[in-house]
């Protein structure tokens, strides 16, 4: 009843408060459209270089349908490459050897992929005999003679977002609303009224377990139907992940916002709480040891999860090990907020 | 068992800070109780320790016969702090229908209790405003609601009248007036010694210590003073001497 009564009052204002409202459903949802856009820039113009390859070849990978190609043709494997190294052009096609080598420029993810496709797709729709050189290799050689291999796109990132900014924003809103009730003495209030501990904090829960259900809803429909990410699991398990997600964030917010006295020291927060959490949750290909760190980070387990239901639909059983680790990091969270109120009132 | 607040020997420490230093109080029904004393002298400790928000180092507190702290007690105690803690992107409604539910009050009562507590406090008209939207005065008159909602049988009221006007204190004091005929006891610090003139006893505190108690006439009359400032002073200085 009390912990219904007090989900109900954060719920209430936050409605009242439209700037926040928008801030959970509507930023996110912005944010996602600007990934889209960086990971899936259809109309960008794809320079690929040419060696020694064939006329019909060059023709198939010119009327790609799917993205505008221009063909640059040069002499010889160095004069290639020199031009991938000015940035003329995104991949170099060799076929002067019988196995054909692709140079390749890996500092651009994106349009690496799309040359690849490219290339690819050409490979498919001619008959490789008519060729005058014997390439029947499936996997033909590729180089990467700037950057390295990077296989995160839209959706590997798209995934791994919905947990990033779940956390993000259920972190900040959620530690700042109840620095708030402390700052304002709402509770020490509370806390002159027969309310136990453990209520004020499963409360918060109810109320921004709710928002947070709403917001990976919105978030999900918007990334599936208009940004045509595939979900290939059960969307239950994807609200499933969110929610566990958000009271590991909520907790966690709550607890360190006894460490704040002002909502801007909250926001100080965010480069040690929330900025190392995202670059080491995997999304990025780490080298050295810092994959290792990453499973000190809730987020991990979070990403984790996602990546297995959206992106390969694997079931509840799956991913078992990456629920159990956010319920057990909630746990302690909950328990640690239950004991540090007991500074503020000792019942 | 006239007493429906008793403080013996309350010690407090914060840290190493000792901040009350043995406070007594008998604090009878019924009436209106005020603790006076300067900024800093640990009333507002003082009322926190006898509300059960917090446990005192040493000694006891018993409201209603009852040893506190204790969660079925503090239904019985309505609190309204120094701050104004209230919630200010909710309507004032808002915020008493949260704490009217916090206190486990049902729909009827409710209704009921609203009605009665912004009236008390002259809020029904603005009642759908959010506290935002209101002024210092009206955010004190709404706490004092609060703390009223659940028809408390003890109001522990810290600084109730700071910041509200001349004529809207007096009908407070008023109501004050009616509901210890009802049998609730007020408790109420102030620092303003005519304010401290309409409580039925006082118990002045100074530096975490009781240095007079009495009603005030008691209190001017055995200080031998004319006014109950003077009384005050004198019975600080009767302290200091003791000291040394």
């Amino acid at each position: 009843m009390r912990i219904r009564a007090l989900a109900m009052r954060i719920l209430i204002q936050i409605r009242h408060d439209k700037r926040t409202l928008g801030l959970i459903l509507i930023a996110p949802l912005f944010i996602m459209t600007i990934v889209y856009f960086i990971f899936n820039g259809a109309n960008t113009e794809l320079h690929v270089g040419v060696i020694n390859v064939d006329d019909e070849y060059v023709y198939e990978m010119e009327s790609n349908d799917e993205f505008d190609v221009t063909i640059n043709e040069y002499e010889c494997n160095e004069e290639g490459e020199k031009a991938l190294k000015d940035e003329k052009v995104i991949a170099v096609l060799d076929m002067t050897e019988d196995n054909p080598v692709i140079l390749l420029d890996g500092s651009e993810a994106t349009n690496v992929k799309q040359a690849l496709t490219v290339i690819n797709s050409a490979r498919l729709n001619i008959n490789l005999d008519k060729l005058p050189m014997n390439i029947k290799m499936d996997e033909w050689e590729t180089k990467y003679v700037l950057g390295k291999e990077d296989s995160s796109m839209f959706d590997t990132f798209g995934a791994g977002m919905l947990g990033i900014i779940i956390f993000f924003l259920v972190f900040l809103i959620g530690g700042i609303n109840f620095l708030g009730e402390r700052t304002s003495g709402t509770l020490e209030k509370l806390l002159s009224t027969p309310i136990r501990r453990i209520e004020i904090v499963l409360g918060y829960i109810l109320g921004f377990g709710i928002l947070a259900i709403l917001q990976s809803l919105i978030f999900t429909l918007f990334v599936v139907h208009v940004l045509n990410l595939e979900v290939m699991g059960s969307i239950y398990l994807v609200i499933l992940i969110t929610l566990l997600t958000a009271i590991t964030a909520l907790t966690l917010g709550m607890m360190l916002s006894t460490l704040a006295n002002s909502e801007f020291q909250m926001v100080q927060f965010i480069p040690i709480v929330i900025l190392p959490q995202i670059f080491l949750c995997g999304i990025f290909k780490l080298s050295g040891g810092w994959d290792i760190a990453g499973h000190f980070m809730p987020l991990y387990y979070t990403t984790e999860a996602l990546n297995e239901v959206i992106l390969k639909g694997r079931t509840i059983s799956y991913i078992a090990d990456d629920i159990l680790v956010l319920l057990v990091l909630s746990g302690i969270f909950i328990t640690i907020n239950t004991l540090l109120l007991k500074f503020k009132r000792s019942l | 068992m006239n007493n429906s607040i008793i403080l013996k020997n309350i010690y407090k420490n914060y840290g190493k800070t000792e901040v009350l230093h043995g406070i007594d109080l008998k604090i009878p029904r019924g009436i209106i109780y005020g603790l006076l004393g300067p900024s800093g002298c640990g009333k507002t400790t003082t009322v926190k320790v006898m509300t059960g928000i917090l446990k005192a180092s040493s000694g006891n507190v018993t409201i209603l016969n009852n040893k506190m702290p204790s969660y079925d007690m503090m239904n019985n105690i309505g609190y309204m702090a120094q701050s104004d803690a209230l919630y200010e992107t909710l309507t004032a409604k808002e915020n008493l229908e949260f704490f009217a539910k916090i206190y486990g009050l049902n729909k009827s009562q409710t209704a009921k209790r609203i009605n009665y507590v912004l009236s008390t406090v002259n809020l029904t008209k603005d009642m759908n405003k959010l506290v935002r939207e209101y002024s210092g005065g009206m955010k004190r008159r709404l706490s004092l609601a609060i703390a009223l909602l659940a028809n408390p049988k003890i109001l522990v009221l810290d600084e109730p009248t700071v910041g509200i006007d001349p004529l809207l204190r007096n009908d407070i004091w008023s109501e004050f007036k009616l509901l210890t005929e009802k049998g609730i006891t007020l408790i109420v610090t102030t620092h303003v010694m005519d304010e401290a003139e309409k409580c039925n006893m006082l118990a002045m505190i100074r530096d975490g210590n009781v240095i007079a108690s009495g009603s005030p006439k008691e209190l001017i009359v055995n200080s031998d003073s004319c006014t109950l400032e003077e009384a005050f002073i004198k019975y600080g200085k009767l302290g200091d001497s003791y000291e040394n």
